[in-house]
């Protein structure tokens, strides 16, 4: 299994203020990597590393090409995509201007073809093809943000907590759709998860990230099993 | 009541062009949250140009093309050069750059060109029509800044590039996210600004002849027209500028005179501030402090 996504020794802060310590994480080729972690452990800060949006020191190698010093709109068209934490939703725009623009570094020739494509996936997005992406729920905005990201045709699909905030049936439904998207797409996924219960079931490899250091990292399975994980993250 | 109608018409002409620069300034505010103070001498300055080029022996339609796209790359330097470095600057830095480019436009062109007062020609003339309702001038800029605001519209509603540039103006992050060069947007809402100011310099200068200064009042009043329409909508910026067009020329036969037209300006912001900040068309801002 080949490294889609090769992090060492990254190194991010906010100013004067180090948030995270040298870490090192990978994301297989095809496979579904959970980054879990409490408040403040600095998962956030590593999508925005990755993204080329903080100042980082360290390697980001994504597909064998070092992106550390890349501005985030080249990360992008290189194939990561982002389903930021609050969705990043273009709340102005419709629903319709919003996938669009998922499609933006694509030919327009692909566009209809793509967008039916994801509504499979999102059939009441389509509902609400003209609407006022603002007006959605909370988690039709969060499949929105998904299927927006989905429409970049990416490599590797990174989700910044995509369960903050809904309706538990909400939470499962989106990870179903996640679960169908990986095996029919063959797209790579690395998840930010709070809930570790959700995050170790889908995924095949975990980390855990305590104040800005890699604590654990290996097989979903290991972690599951991890006394101090159960403890800790998993409550029982 | 012909007098009524006289005046209606030649205030919608002249709110056309207070529609296109107030249609600049909220295009620029809404890519920095910030007026550009410096807009009315850019267009000064692109005016002069083709006063240059029309001197020359530029046919007028020639020097119009070159104007709108020499304004156009100008903008987009603008951006790139002064804006750029001081995008994560505060507020102060801004208006100090904006108060600065001014400043500069403004010297320049009475360096270049000296300060007297020039007359400026119109690809129009300016016969009577409509029976003496309304001057070919006022007809013709009319209909050029309609089909401006028309090919905006186009742009902005229907076209890929057009729709980038609103996503960049309402979340520049998630824009990066879906891979948008937020920067190169930035720069082209510049030169797209600038062109519209040129346009409308091109326009107003015959009417009030060309001089370093002849901006300073219409960017008053396109300042009234975007505060009317709210700032952060681009649609009510081109009404607000059209509306205070007919106010500027109603109020000013009727009632304060000819002399104290500006005055209608001002009071038009202060009653804005006052009565709906957030004018016409625009949304209410709320913010926790």
């Amino acid at each position: 299994m080949t490294a889609l996504l090769a992090v060492s020794g990254l190194r991010a802060s906010y100013g004067p203020i180090e948030v995270l310590h040298g870490i090192d994480l990978c994301v297989a080729e095809g496979g579904i990597t959970a980054l879990l972690g409490a408040n403040g452990a600095g998962k956030t800060t590593t999508l925005r590393a990755i993204m080329g949006a903080v100042r980082t020191m360290g390697e980001i190698r994504f597909a064998g090409e070092q992106i550390a010093r890349l501005r985030t709109d080249q990360v992008a068209r290189r194939g990561i995509a982002l389903v930021p934490d609050g969705r990043g939703t273009f709340r102005e725009l419709t629903v319709e201007e919003n996938l669009r623009l998922g499609a933006y570094t694509r030919p327009p020739a692909e566009l209809s073809a793509a967008v039916d494509r994801v509504f499979g996936y999102f059939p009441n997005l389509r509902e609400r093809y003209r609407q006022q992406a603002g007006t959605l729920s909370g988690g039709e905005q969060q499949m929105l943000a998904i299927a927006r990201a989905l429409l970049m045709q990416p490599r590797l699909l990174v989700l910044d907590e995509p369960s903050f905030g809904l309706a538990p049936l909400i939470v499962r439904e989106i990870f179903d759709i996640m679960r169908r998207v990986h095996e029919a797409e063959g797209v790579s996924i690395l998840l930010v998860e709070q809930n570790a219960t959700l995050a170790l079931d889908l995924a095949d490899q975990g980390y855990l990230l305590e104040t800005g250091r890699m604590v654990m990292g290996g097989p979903a399975a290991d972690l599951r099993a991890d006394a101090a994980i159960r403890r800790s993250y998993l409550g029982y | 009541m012909i007098g009524l109608w006289h005046q209606v018409l030649s205030g919608l002409a002249t709110g056309g062009i207070y529609a296109s620069l107030a249609l600049a300034l909220v295009m620029i505010y809404q890519a920095t949250h910030h007026v550009n103070f410096a807009q009315g001498e850019m267009a000064t300055f692109s005016t002069y140009l083709a006063y240059t080029l029309l001197l020359a022996g530029a046919p007028y339609w020639a020097a119009f093309a070159v104007t709108v796209l020499f304004s156009f790359v100008l903008g987009v330097a603008i951006e790139r050069v002064l804006l750029r470095p001081v995008a994560q600057a505060p507020a102060l830095t801004l208006v100090g750059v904006f108060i600065g480019l001014l400043l500069i436009l403004n010297a320049l062109c009475g360096w270049i060109w000296d300060f007297t007062i020039k007359p400026f020609p119109s690809p129009f003339g300016s016969a009577s029509m409509l029976g003496g309702l309304i001057s070919s001038h006022e007809l013709g800029s009319f209909a050029v800044i309609l089909l401006v605001l028309l090919l905006v519209y186009v742009f902005f509603r229907f076209t890929k590039l057009g729709l980038a540039m609103r996503a960049v103006a309402y979340n520049p992050d998630s824009s990066r996210l879906v891979g948008i060069d937020v920067g190169a947007m930035l720069a082209l809402g510049w030169g797209l600004a600038a062109s519209i100011g040129a346009v409308a310099g091109l326009l107003i200068a015959p009417v009030v002849f060309l001089d370093p200064n002849m901006m300073t009042g219409t960017l008053l009043y396109a300042f009234a027209g975007a505060l009317l329409g709210g700032l952060d909508s681009p649609v009510g910026a081109v009404l607000g500028g059209f509306l205070v067009g007919v106010i500027e020329n109603v109020g000013g036969a009727y009632l304060v005179g000819t002399e104290l037209k500006l005055t209608l300006a001002l009071a038009v912001i202060a009653a804005v501030l006052v009565i709906k900040p957030s004018g016409l068309l625009g949304r209410a801002v709320a913010s926790r402090v």
